[in-house]
Parts: structure tokens; sequence; C-alpha cells
């Protein structure tokens, strides 16, 4: 194992591959590799001033792609890189990059003139662009910052070949979200089994109010609800084995899981792939609509954006299918920072790295942002409003957490997906759910396997 | 076919002996200029035009991802595609593009319904208003205005444009006939049997002007005693136009015909605008780029997607050419 920890041969890729079906599984095979890892590095000397050697603080100019183009998280971005030049004394470059045209061109942009840091996410997708040597291994960041996180965000920090690539920042849970005061003056009561999850949507459709806001236009958010019904459906390591393609996209738990959908399916909105995520935010805000499945990074800050009553938003954790897994998992993607491999300024890169995973990089960060939370342990937040606090809660109770399917697997299987989950939602019969299977399956096939 | 040949050689011979004989005569000063002219465009054309064409006909046959170099081994079978890449593929792109990948056989149709929605529609339509407005109806020069209006567009501003018109919620249309509610909305750009059409109806507003300037031109340089003749022959305007008119104005038929083609063929920003060119808006065009400038790059599958629209696009450019070529054999050198 030591002598394969340093380059990435096949077959550590292919064990890679193989342990990140489950985090648990994965975390004990690949921490031998990781210790094999830092154990290559200097731990105690310190990379910033080390390999430069000239003076004791770093300096120049760190240039820093971002792709935290929404209003409020760009606030939050900016405030965060502020501190870290007073941290560190390296001046930073924000190059901002609309989020969706970021993910485009993100292989382009690696391989071009990159920025010395970029904004990512963890899991799989963190891993694919490492595996390809586009990200730089940063090992000794996490040999001094490892101990603010806990084993989980450090997994979701490492690359197939045990090297850390990323540092995270925030996370955040995908759940139901439902105004306050709409539950208070109907009298709903949070449902925690499907069946009074159906019971509760047939009683707001018969008092005129769309159970389930719903929007698909981009594509992927209806994607976070084929992962909350599998993960209570079949659990948590057949998700994530479903994702590596270990299963087959044709299993019956598949076909299960689309038809607890299309049992759903008339109490959400209709039309919703015509609909961007925004507008059926919007109808969950003028209480049009009850419910909406989304991530709080989203609607929280969509309520923020629009100025709607925040104090009023309230959410709870999907419901119980199958009791065998209860409500122990859910989506919770984390964002964060990585290293391109042509960076300029690495070690002032580092640096701001070393200062981003500190739990006060993170609570500065929080000041602005109040819909994620933050990843460091002890972190103390002052700032944090209800829903913070009760993702902090929620999230500690998970027993796992995925990452979301677009980042759980490989990226061309996500896209295919998108597109098979919009002509789900077109047609959710039973017949239909078959031939989507097959199709799913056919793509799947030549994108991990051939 | 052979007495069309065989009329060709001899006025083609001595064609090119003179034109032999004009080279030797240039001074090698001219020489230069000549090679100049001449080798710097050619240079363009196979630097710009025929190696990426013959580079994306080379990397339909690889599987490569984009990141690292190419090389000439085989893919090999059952292995994780990260670790397969810059290899060799074969025919499989093709195979699973024509199998396997469900947006591959809607694209084709979309764009053959788009290339028929403009040829019986767009162009007709732009026809139309050229003929009116040339009749100098009154307020001519404003209708001229407001139909040339999209042109200057750019097809990307089009579709945001028109997003106010077919959004569900809160456009225009469903607003004007009442079914902008939650529940009966009609939702133009979401649902896959409607979205192709709605859109249609924003590049056919864009099209129909571009044609009818091109015919407003065409219709100026018709020469006027045409018409004063088939007037005093009692031609009624019907039969002026059809009879005398738009045979005179054959080339610029022609190249309506070219740029209606080209445009049909090209299709790309309206979609891509509209909902990235998927569910139910998917073209071939869409489709290369997707997968080419994705966040995961199937270039050689990307690729081989681009080499079926260039195929499909060289059938109506050989049916121009042989047309004109044949046309111009026929009427000989001048």
């Amino acid at each position: 194992m030591s002598d394969a920890g340093m380059s990435p041969s096949r077959r550590t890729l292919l064990r890679g591959l193989a342990g990140a079906a489950g985090i648990s599984v994965a975390g004990g095979l690949l921490s031998a590799c990781s210790s094999s890892g830092s154990g290559s590095g200097t731990p105690s000397s310190g990379s910033s001033t080390g390999s430069s050697g000239s003076s004791g603080t770093v300096g120049g100019t760190v240039s820093f792609g971002s792709n935290y183009s929404d209003p409020g998280v760009k606030a939050a971005f900016a405030s965060l890189c502020t501190a870290a030049t007073a941290a560190t004394g390296a001046q930073i470059k924000i190059n901002t990059v609309d989020h969706n045209t970021f993910q485009q061109d993100i292989t382009a942009y690696l391989q071009g003139t990159p920025d010395d840091l970029f904004t990512w996410f963890a899991g799989y997708r963190m891993q694919y662009f490492a595996a390809q040597g586009l990200a730089l291994p940063i090992d000794d960041v996490w040999a001094k910052i490892g101990g603010n996180f806990n084993s989980a965000a450090k997994q979701l920090s490492t690359g197939l070949d045990g090297h850390q690539y990323l540092v995270p920042i925030y996370n955040y849970p995908w759940v139901v979200f439902y105004n306050k005061s709409q539950f208070a003056a109907k009298g709903y009561t949070v449902p925690t089994t499907w069946d009074q999850f159906i019971a509760l949507a047939k009683k707001m459709k018969s008092d005129g109010i769309i159970p389930f806001a719903f929007a698909d236009k981009d594509g992927w958010p209806a994607l976070g609800t084929f992962d909350i019904l599998n993960m209570r459906i079949n659990g948590y390591d057949y998700h994530i084995k479903l994702m590596k393609h270990e299963i087959p996209w044709t299993d019956p738990g598949v076909t299960q899981v689309f038809q607890h959908w299309a049992e759903l399916m008339p109490y959400m909105q209709t039309g919703a792939n015509g609909r961007i995520w925004q507008d059926a935010a919007k109808t969950l805000e003028a209480k049009q609509a009850g419910m909406l499945y989304q991530g709080t990074n989203q609607v929280a800050q969509q309520y923020v954006t629009d100025k709607a009553n925040l104090a009023d938003l309230d959410f709870f954790v999907y419901p119980e299918i199958n009791p065998s897994y209860a409500q122990d998992y859910m989506d919770a993607p984390t964002d964060g920072f990585m290293i391109s491999k042509k960076a300029k300024n690495v070690d002032a890169a580092k640096a701001i790295l070393e200062y981003i995973g500190t739990g006060a990089a993170e609570a500065d960060f929080l000041k602005t942002d109040q819909w994620d939370v933050g990843l460091a342990q002890g972190l103390s937040a002052p700032t944090y409003d209800a829903i913070q606090k009760k993702s902090v809660v929620e999230i500690g109770k998970c027993k796992a957490v995925a990452q979301f399917m677009d980042r759980d697997s490989d990226p061309a299987m996500a896209t295919a997906m998108i597109a098979i989950i919009q002509k789900f939602i077109d047609d959710p019969s039973t017949g239909n759910i078959a031939t989507l299977q097959k199709s799913a399956e056919a793509q799947a096939k030549t994108i991990y396997t051939s | 076919m052979s007495s069309a040949t065989d009329t060709q050689v001899p006025a083609a011979a001595p064609a090119k002996a003179r034109r032999r004989r004009g080279l030797r005569r240039l001074s090698g000063r001219d020489r230069v200029v000549v090679a100049l002219l001449l080798g710097i465009p050619l240079l363009l054309d196979l630097a710009f035009v025929w190696f990426p064409a013959l580079a994306t006909v080379f990397l339909s046959f690889t599987k490569w991802n984009g990141v690292g170099g190419l090389h000439t081994k085989t893919c090999l079978p059952n292995v994780p595609s990260i670790l397969n890449n810059g290899c060799l593929y074969g025919i499989q792109n093709y195979h699973q593009a024509v199998t396997i990948y469900p947006e591959f056989w809607p694209a084709v149709r979309h764009n053959l319904i788009w290339l028929a929605v403009f040829v019986l529609f767009a162009t007709p339509l732009g026809m139309l208003f050229a003929v009116l407005i040339d009749r100098g109806i009154k307020g001519s020069r404003m209708y001229q205005s407001i139909l040339f209006l999209p042109v200057m567009l750019s097809l990307a501003l089009i579709g945001i444009i028109w997003e106010f018109m077919y959004s569900q919620n809160l456009g225009l249309i469903n607003t004007v006939i009442g079914r902008n509610g939650n529940s009966n909305a009609i939702d133009w750009l979401g649902n896959p049997h409607l979205n192709l059409w709605a859109v249609l109806v924003e590049a056919t507003w864009r099209q129909a002007g571009y044609v009818m300037v091109l015919y407003l031109a065409g219709l100026k340089a018709v020469d006027p005693t045409l018409r004063e003749a088939a007037v005093v022959d009692g031609a009624n305007a019907w039969q002026t136009f059809w009879r005398v008119v738009f045979p005179v104005m054959r080339p610029i038929n022609v190249v309506i015909m070219v740029v209606t083609v080209i445009e049909s063929l090209r299709a790309f920003d309206l979609v891509y605008i509209t909902n990235k060119g998927i569910n139910g808006l998917e073209l071939l065009s869409v489709l290369v780029t997707s997968n080419i400038v994705g966040e995961t790059q199937r270039v050689g599958f990307g690729s081989a997607l681009g080499v079926v629209l260039l195929v499909i696009s060289l059938v109506p450019i050989c049916i121009f050419l042989f047309q004109t070529f044949r046309r111009e054999s026929r009427e000989g050198p001048s």
C-alpha cells in the first residue's frame, strides 16, 4: 500500500472507486493511504514559509476563481476574502463567473490558465477532477487544519488516491420547507411517515393549496427528490452503490423509488419542466403552495433575496418510508475550495486555505450567509438564524449524508438522469418507468464500464 | 450527360492553354503577389476549416474526456471510463448515438422539423411581407422597420424577450388568455409537445424579417419595364408576380434557399437560451455542445454527433453546388 500510495496506479484508483461505495468502508481503506501520503509531506515545518524560505509572511496576489455569483453569497465570499487577506498578508483577486457557466467550463478552465484557487464541490465531483491531475494535493494544509474537522468532512475532501484536495467551508441540508403561519392557520401537522405525508398533501389539495411547489427547468432540482426517496426506501449504501453503478438502474429498488414518486405526482405543481426553482419558491412564499423540497441554500437564500418573511419559514426532514432506515440520511451537499495544478502562487494559496479551514473564518463567512451551516468543529456562529440552527441539529442526527446526485456520480450520468427524470415528470406511468430504467442502465453501462 | 462533357472539353481546352500562357507571362514579383494572395487564404482555409473538420472526424473514433493527450491504444472493455481516456474507440460512438443515446433521434427529427418550418412557413411569410411592402401600401416604411427589428437582435436576446411572453405564471400570453394560474397554466416552454413549436414561432418571427429584406432587395432590382409590359399584356397582380417577377429573381431565390437551410441547421441559440436544449428542444448542434463543452467532456462522442451534423448539412450543400455547376457548364465559359 505504501508504494501504491505515492503514485495513483490503476489498482489504487480501482480500489478507491470501489471503496468510495460507503464512507465507513472507504474511511478504513483510505486512511492508510492518507497517512502514508501526509508522511511524505512536511507537517511540522509549514509549507507557507518553508518552501519560499524568504520571509515569515506570504505575499503577492492570489487569484481566486469563484462561482459564488448570486448577490447574497457573493457578498459573503467577498468578506471571507477580505478576512483572509488580513490574516495572511496575501492579496486576493476574485474572478467571479456565473455559477452554471463556471461548471460548464470547468475542464477547459482547469487546463487553460486557471486561477490559483477555485470554488468547487466535495465528493465524487472533486475526485473526478483530482484523479485527472487538475488539482493540487493539499495534504500539508490538512496536516494543520485537520483537527478542525470531523472524519466525515475529511473524507469528503479526500481524492481517490487518498490525498486531500479540498478545504470545505459549509454544507446545507435538503429538506421539506413550509410556512409556519400557514400550517398554524390551517391546522396542519408535520408528517413523519409516508401515509401522513400523503394524507397532508390530500388535505392541502382539497383546501385549494398546491401541496408541493415543484420546478425542474434547470434539470437538477428534481434529482434531489430521487435521492431522498432512494435513501428513505433503500438506504444510504444502496444509494451510493447505485450512484457508482454497482447496482443496475433496472433494479426493483429503483422501480420502487419511481413508484413512490408517481404516487406524489398528482400533488405536485404541474408544468415543472418549464419552471425555474426560484418561481417555485415564490409560490411557497405567496402561500399558494404548502411545501417545497429543496436545499436551504436555495430556499432560505431566496426568502432573504425577496425580502420575504424568513422568520415564517420552517422545515421538516423528509418523512420515513422504510422503517429500517427511518430518517437516518439526507442530502447535505458540501462546498469548498481547491488549488489548481497550474497555480502560480502556491504558497500563498495554501496559506489562504489554512485560514479558511478555521472556525473563525467560517464564522466570518456565515455573518452574511443566512442559509448555510459551517463545517468546522466547535464552530460558534452567533449569527445563526432558526433555519441554520435547525440545520446543524438535523445534519448531526444523520448516520450519513449524501452529496446530491450530480456530486455523487459521474457527471455524464447525472446529465443522463436529468433527461430521464424530466421524461418521468412528463409521464409517470408504470410503462414509462420501465422504459426509463432500461434507458438509464444502457447509458450507465457506457459511462461507467466501457 | 456524355454530350454535356463532350461540348465542354473543346471549350475548356483553349481556356486552359490561355491561362497557362498567361502565367508564364507574369514577372517574378507578380508571381509572389499571386502566391501570397492565393496562399494566405488557402492556409487560413486549411487551418480553420479543413483541419478542424478532419480532426473532428478523427476524434469521433476515439474516447476522450478532454484531459491529457490522445494515444493509439484501443479502449479496454469493462474498465471504468476514468481510466479509459484518449483511446481508439472504433465506431462505438456512432453505435451508442443511434442505439442508446435517447436524445439523438429526437434531435434529428427536430432539426428536420426546423428546416421544414423555415422552408414552408418562414420563407413564404417573408416573401409575402416583401411583396406587400414593395407594392407601397400605406405606412410601408413603418412596417418594414417593425418587421426588420428582430433581425437586428441577437437570437439570445430574442429568446429572453419571448420568455416574457411564454412564462407560465407571469407571461403575457397566459395572462391575456386567462390561463396563468398555478393549476391550469399552459406550460409553453416546459411541455415537450409544445415547446418546439413555441420556439419555432420565435425563430420564424426573426427569419421572416430576414427573408423579407433579402426579397425586398431582389424586388427593387427587378426591371420595372417588365412589370409594365406584363400590365400592358393584361396580366393581373398574381400572374405578374408568379410568371414574370418570381422567375427573374432566380438568383435571390437560390440565396434565400441556402440561407434558410444554413439557418435551420445551425439553430442553437434560441433553444439553448430557453432550456439548454433539453426536454423537447433537442437539436444536433446542442447535443454537440453539451457533450463537448459540459462539465465532463465526452469529446469523442460529441465529435461523432458533429460528424452526423456535417453529413446532414453536406446534402443541401451538394445539391446547391451541383445545381450551380450544372448551370455554369450548360452556359459554358464566358
